[in-house]
Order: C-alpha cells, then sequence, then structure tokens
C-alpha cells in the first residue's frame, strides 16, 4: 500500500528513485540537487537499497559514468543542477545517441554568471537539442510519480532514450509536501526490469559509441529525431497505465480552466499552482483567463498544445530563461513557431518572470493576466519583457 | 641482455594466438599505438569490457558499420575514458551481485592517449583512481595529440617540435619535459603502475597480465612510437622503442605497492640521446646546445627514477 506522508521533495524524489531498483547512482553534489545526492548515498549505506553509488570527481564523470554503467546494462541514475548540467552537456547528446536510458533529476537552478543558486530554467533550456526526454514537475507528488515514470518510459524498447526530469530547486526540492510514496509491490507492478537489447559484456561483444562518416551521420540524426518523436506514444502509454493504476492522471499540456477563456497564460513548473490561484481569482471577477502547463518540453507535444490554446485571444508565455538578443525567451521562441503557420492564432505576450529566484506572487501573476486581457484585439506588441525589472 | 632475444622461438608459445584487436583498422604504418594495443588485448584475454577515449585508437578502430572489436567496446568523449569504466566496473559489480550475469571476473579496461590522460583526462582518471575501481588504464602515450595532426601534450618531450610548439626562430620546441603521470598514480596508491612499450612485447604482456589480476585499480603507462607524429620512418618504429630505452629516455620500471623496480635492464653505459633523437624529424632542428640540453634532461630523470628503484619500498611490508 502507498504511504501518506509529508517529506521534503528532493528526500522523495530519492525514495521514489530507490523504489526502482537502480542499480548505479552516479550524483556530484550541487545545490540545490544535494538532498537528492545524499538521500540517495543513505539509503544505499543502510542497505536498503542494493546499487552501486559513484562518488564521482564531477559532474562530467557522472554523467559518463552513468554512459559506462547503461551500456554495461544497468539501470543508471544522477542527479544534478545549473553548473552541473552545464559541465554535462558535451556528454549530453551523446548518451541519447546511445540510445541509454539514463535518468536524472535535474533540480534547476539558474546558470552563472553572476553566481546565483536559485530557481529558474536557465540550467536546462540550453540543453533543449540534447535529444532527451524532458519532463517538467509541478508538485512534489510530480517527483515523485515522474521519477518512476521515467525509467519505465526510458527503457521501453521503443524508446531507449534518456530523460531529464525537471524539478524546480528550492521551490519544489526543498518544499515539504503532503504526498503519496507508493510501494515497493506496487512500483515492481508498474516498472519491469530493465532488459537493454545488447550489453557490454564479453558473452556477447558489442561496440557502442562508434565513430560516424558523413554518409551515415545524416541517418543518425534523422533515427534519434524519430524516436524522440515517436516516443510520445510511449509516455502516453505509461501515463495511462499510471493513472489507471494509481488513480493519478498525466497529459503532456494540463489545463486550467481554459475552457472559454479568452487570456490564457503558460506556465512550466512549480509556478502553475499560484497561476491557478491568480486565475481562480480573476475568474471570480468575470475575467476570461485560464492556465496552460506544459509538462512535456520534448518531445513538444504540438498537437496536444494546439488543443489547448483553441479559442484563446491572448497566450502569455513565461519563460524562466533568457535568449539573449534573440526573438524572446525559449519556451516562447518555439510556442511563436509552433503557431505561425495557424490561421487564428493567438497574440503572443512573453514575460521573463522568476530568474534566478525572484519570487513570482499571485498579485504578480493577476497583474500580467490583466496585462493579457489589455491586448485582447489589440496588435501584438511583439518582444519580451524582463516582469518587475528595476532600470 | 634483451628479454625478447629469440623472440621467434618462443614467442608463439608464450602468445595467446587469438587476436580481440582486429586487422583491417585504419592505423598508420608502422603506428607503436596500435601495436601495443594488439599486444594488450592479446594479454587480456576475452574477459574485458574496454572504455575507449577519443583519439587514433578510436578513430581507426570504429568507423560505423565495421569495429576492430572482438571484445565489448565503448567510447564515449575524450576526456571521460576512466569515467566511463568506472561505470562499467560499477555495473559489472552490482549485476554480478544480484546475478543479472554470470559469476565470474569480468576486467574493465580503459585506454587512452597521452592528451586523453595527462592533460583532459587527469581529473577524471585521478577520480577513478583515488575511488579504487578494478580497472586497469592504459595511457598509450604517443607524445602529443595525433589525432587532431600532432599538437603538444604535456607528455610532449622537451625540444621536440609538434604544431602548436613548433621551432622557430626563438623557439626550440617543447619547452616543458613530460610530466610523470605514473608518479602521480602512485601518489594515488595505485598497486600496480607500470611503463612499457610494444619494442619490449613481452616485458609489456607481463605487466598487462600482472595489472590485470590486481583487484583494484592499476595503470600502465606505454610508450607508443609514432612515425607520422615523429617524422620518423614506419621502418624504424621498433628500432626507436629499443633506443628510448638504450639511451635511458623511457626506461621501463614497475610499481608495486610503491617499490619501483627495472624490468628490462638498461646497458651498463647509456647510448647519447643523440641516437635516439636523430631518427627523428621533430627534433631535427636541435643544435649540439640543444642537445646537450636534452641530455641534461634525460639524465636528471632517471637519476630520479634509480633513486627511487634503489630506496623506495613496498608499503606492504
Ligand atoms: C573536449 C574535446 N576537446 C578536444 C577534442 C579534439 N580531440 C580529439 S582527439 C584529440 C587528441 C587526442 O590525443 P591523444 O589523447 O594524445 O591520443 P592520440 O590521438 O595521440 O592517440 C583531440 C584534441 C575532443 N574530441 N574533445
Amino acid at each position: 500500500m502507498a504511504k501518506r506522508v509529508g517529506m521534503e521533495v528532493a528526500i522523495a524524489a530519492a525514495e521514489a528513485v530507490a523504489l526502482c531498483r537502480i542499480d548505479v547512482a552516479a550524483v556530484y553534489p550541487i545545490t540545490p540537487n544535494t538532498h537528492i545526492a545524499e538521500h540517495l548515498a543513505e539509503i544505499v549505506a543502510d542497505g536498503k537499497l542494493d546499487a552501486e553509488y559513484i562518488t564521482v570527481e564531477s559532474e562530467h564523470s557522472s554523467i559518463s559514468a552513468c554512459c559506462g554503467a547503461s551500456g554495461a546494462g544497468a539501470r543508471a541514475y544522477t542527479a544534478t543542477s545549473s553548473q552541473g548540467l552545464m559541465l554535462m552537456h558535451e556528454i549530453l547528446p551523446i548518451v541519447s545517441a546511445m540510445r541509454l536510458p539514463v535518468v536524472m533529476g535535474l533540480a534547476n537552478r539558474a546558470v552563472s554568471g553572476p553566481l546565483n543558486i536559485w530557481n529558474d530554467h536557465s540550467d536546462i533550456m540550453p540543453q533543449r537539442d540534447s535529444g532527451w526526454i524532458s519532463f517538467f514537475a509541478e508538485n512534489g507528488q510530480e517527483a515523485v510519480d515522474m521519477s518512476i515514470q521515467s525509467f519505465r518510459i526510458a527503457e521501453d524498447p521503443e524508446v531507449m532514450l534518456p530523460i531529464v526530469l525537471n524539478i524546480d530547486g528550492f521551490q519544489l526540492t526543498h518544499m515539504i509536501e503532503a504526498l503519496e510514496l507508493p510501494s515497493q509491490k506496487e512500483v515492481d507492478r508498474y516498472l519491469p526490469p530493465f532488459r537493454p537489447l545488447a550489453t557490454l559484456h564479453p558473452d556477447k561483444p558489442v561496440s557502442m559509441g562508434a565513430y560516424a562518416f558523413p554518409d551515415i551521420f545524416t541517418e543518425v540524426m534523422k533515427v534519434k529525431d524519430s524516436v524522440l518523436i515517436d516516443s510520445k506514444k510511449t509516455i502516453l502509454k505509461a501515463w495511462d497505465e499510471w493513472g489507471k493504476q494509481f488513480g493519478r492522471w498525466y497529459k503532456p499540456v494540463e489545463t486550467y480552466k481554459a475552457d472559454g477563456a479568452e487570456v490564457l497564460i503558460m506556465t512550466m513548473g512549480s509556478m502553475g499552482e499560484t497561476a491557478s490561484i491568480a486565475v481562480d481569482e480573476l475568474r471570480a471577477k468575470g475575467v476570461p483567463a485560464g492556465l496552460v502547463k506544459l509538462r512535456l518540453w520534448r518531445p513538444f507535444p504540438f498537437e496536444e498544445f494546439r488543443e489547448a490554446i483553441k479559442g484563446a485571444k491572448v497566450l502569455i508565455v513565461c519563460d524562466r530563461a533568457v535568449s539573449f538578443g534573440g526573438p524572446g525567451g525559449p519556451v516562447a521562441a518555439e510556442v511563436k513557431s509552433a503557431l505561425y503557420n495557424d490561421a487564428g492564432r493567438p497574440a503572443v505576450l512573453n514575460f521573463l518572470i522568476g530568474l534566478g529566484g525572484r519570487d513570482v506572487t499571485v498579485e504578480n501573476f493577476k497583474d500580467i493576466l490583466e496585462k493579457g486581457v489589455q491586448a485582447i484585439n489589440k496588435k501584438p506588441a511583439g518582444g519580451y519583457i524582463f516582469y518587475g525589472v528595476r532600470e | 641482455m634483451s628479454i625478447v632475444q629469440n623472440f621467434d622461438l618462443f614467442a608463439h608459445k608464450l602468445v595467446d594466438k587469438r587476436e580481440s584487436f582486429c586487422s583491417g583498422h585504419r592505423a598508420c604504418q608502422g603506428c607503436g599505438e596500435v601495436l601495443a594495443l594488439r599486444h594488450i588485448c592479446k594479454a587480456l584475454g576475452d574477459d574485458i569490457v574496454v572504455a575507449n577515449a577519443t583519439g587514433c585508437m578510436e578513430i581507426i578502430s570504429s568507423n560505423y558499420p565495421h569495429t576492430a572489436w572482438e571484445v565489448p567496446w565503448i567510447h564515449v568523449a575524450f576526456e571521460n575514458a576512466a569515467a566511463v569504466g568506472s561505470g562499467v566496473e560499477a555495473a559489472l559489480k552490482v549485476l554480478r551481485r544480484k546475478g543479472r550475469i554470470p559469476d565470474r571476473d569480468v576486467k574493465t579496461v580503459a585506454v587512452a592517449g597521452d592528451g586523453g590522460t595527462v592533460d583532459i583526462g587527469l581529473q577524471a582518471l585521478s577520480g577513478a583512481m583515488e575511488r579504487g575501481h578494478n580497472m586497469t588504464f592504459f595511457c598509450l602515450d604517443n607524445e602529443a595529440y595525433m589525432n587532431t595532426g600532432i599538437q603538444r601534450s604535456s607528455a610532449t618531450p622537451f625540444g621536440a617540435a609538434t604544431t602548436t610548439s613548433p621551432a622557430g626562430k626563438v623557439s626550440m620546441g617543447q619547452k616543458t619535459g613530460k610530466k610523470n603521470v605514473p608518479e602521480i598514480m602512485v601518489a594515488h596508491n595505485v598497486p600496480y603502475v607500470a611503463t612499457a612499450c610494444p619494442s619490449y612485447p613481452l616485458d609489456l604482456m607481463n605487466k598487462v597480465e600482472k595489472a590485470k589480476r590486481v583487484q583494484g585499480p592499476s595503470y600502465i603507462h606505454v610508450f607508443s612510437m609514432c612515425p607520422t607524429g615523429w617524422r620518423s620512418a614506419s621502418s624504424e618504429t621498433i628500432k626507436l622503442g629499443r633506443l628510448a630505452l638504450e639511451t635511458g629516455v623511457f626506461p621501463l620500471y614497475e610499481v608495486e605497492n610503491g617499490k619501483y623496480r627495472l624490468t628490462v635492464e638498461m646497458p651498463e653505459k647509456l647510448r647519447p640521446v643523440s641516437d635516439y633523437l636523430k631518427l627523428q624529424g621533430r627534433f631535427r632542428h636541435l643544435t649540439p646546445a640543444d642537445i646537450e640540453k636534452v641530455q641534461e634532461k634525460v639524465n636528471q630523470e632517471l637519476k630520479k627514477l634509480l633513486h627511487k628503484v634503489e630506496t623506495s619500498k613496498s608499503w606492504l611490508e
């Protein structure tokens, strides 16, 4: 039976990973992933999980060790944040090209400089094109559930791709939340053992990570792309079965009071809950506001996204990273390009919010939504706004 | 006396005929590095998993869909062979413990060039050795970044011209001496550290077998002659390895639990370094005065080594 607990989210995420009976963990500490790293080490030290915990000397080595471990047939996990992910950057597209189903918990944190340990999404955004499946958790329960779902999806023979689970640093990782921790038996029922197609073992030698000439490289890229796009089918199936087993349902794009909404605000990760309160308050005043939450970042859920925003006149995209000198925040840029060919598309407003841990309150979201209302039926201004910046 | 005398007569009895590193790869003619790799693979046998760094050996052996490897092999990137190997080793250990793979010893082996070892790979190597993985790390030292076109590394010897330490009007080529990575490995308390050279194949293979038997980390630094990068005749590869020993440029030794021992005796009277230098275009620019400086450096390094041979003790004693 599942347990109802009050638990810090990072600790719960580590518990969930342990319930997945990982074989190898290679984690290097960095705030705010530290509690995941430490708690996993404790679980292994207490003999509650039979796994090798590699105390790597860097994140470059943690992701590299995961490659070796996964290649040898082990279920491998790593976790990091910010600079750690930047240090891994070189290896990320290699993991996906090698089809190694490594799972990473990412406690999102701003990237230096200046150094800042607080939450935004500037660490994950530069990894966008690494060929990983990328999920965003909104609360502690999702962090637990999606940690478990990740292994099942990543290791599905149709997928065999690495997954990064974004868990907002501090705002989520360090919150104590009421959540349900599934039992070992329940997880075992949901998550089959890892059965890779080929492993590094002398009984059946294989070469992994061969060198590709121009005559084959394009084909490899195409395969990587197709597999990532097709992984959505497996993701949906895994979420469906999760819902059936646990009664908690997951969708690539979640909506809240979006029906009949003329102004929609779009968030990723932990901000969804705050934004939903703002929507409630505005709705109570008769303002046609609604919320769209993007849970699946890669593969980008184009169909579900279009469906979710249908009928809206203004779409406000909240970005938590800056694309300096570019067309807008990375999420808004994607959204705009996704909508470009659609007749009747909404105007897109882009706010850069919550950078480096700057609080975004219900009042802020209400203010942003009001700005959206003012933009109804006006020619969209374009560009992007650093919300609340002091100049 | 050289250990390889009459090699032809008895080698076939001593050495495994099987090749787990196959022909058909794309290495240059006279490549000392690939020869070392072949000997290493023979001595290691089949029960291994190899983690290979980016570099010549990776590039020449794995152009998709071909592979020269008949043993399990993985390549991820340039600086992380030791880290990838750490993951492989941890996986083999835990999967064996859990009964998911057969219950027998499979050795993890990491292979990198000098760049992938002594420069960009040093951190990962240090981490892996410090953690004590059951892994043998081979540095195939051809004394420069050969794969990218002969740029200097910190293993490039004093005075050698490379494309980033060229000889010029005001430069005599590489300004620094060779970083002593075997010593750094000893400082990590690695129980078995050795130098080797494919010109002395039996010595090399003996060391590989010893390293394989260690239940823990071991490190072998293999002098790997490179006609392309050294600007030498491909027919002189083996000779250059021997001259490196006979001039004291690259002595062959092993360090067991901290105790240094020469494994191939050097001639009582060493040959002058010029005998070694003059066969290689990378030293062509050196003046007699420069050669004198090289000789001094070689003498100095050798003296340091011989001192360790005389005074070091096994830490198990
Ligand atoms: C991070 C990174 N930097 C640089 C390179 C380019 N590079 C590939 S191989 C190589 C040199 C390899 O030299 P070495 O390790 O000495 O091996 P060799 O090719 O001489 O056998 C370099 C610089 C790379 N692949 N990755």
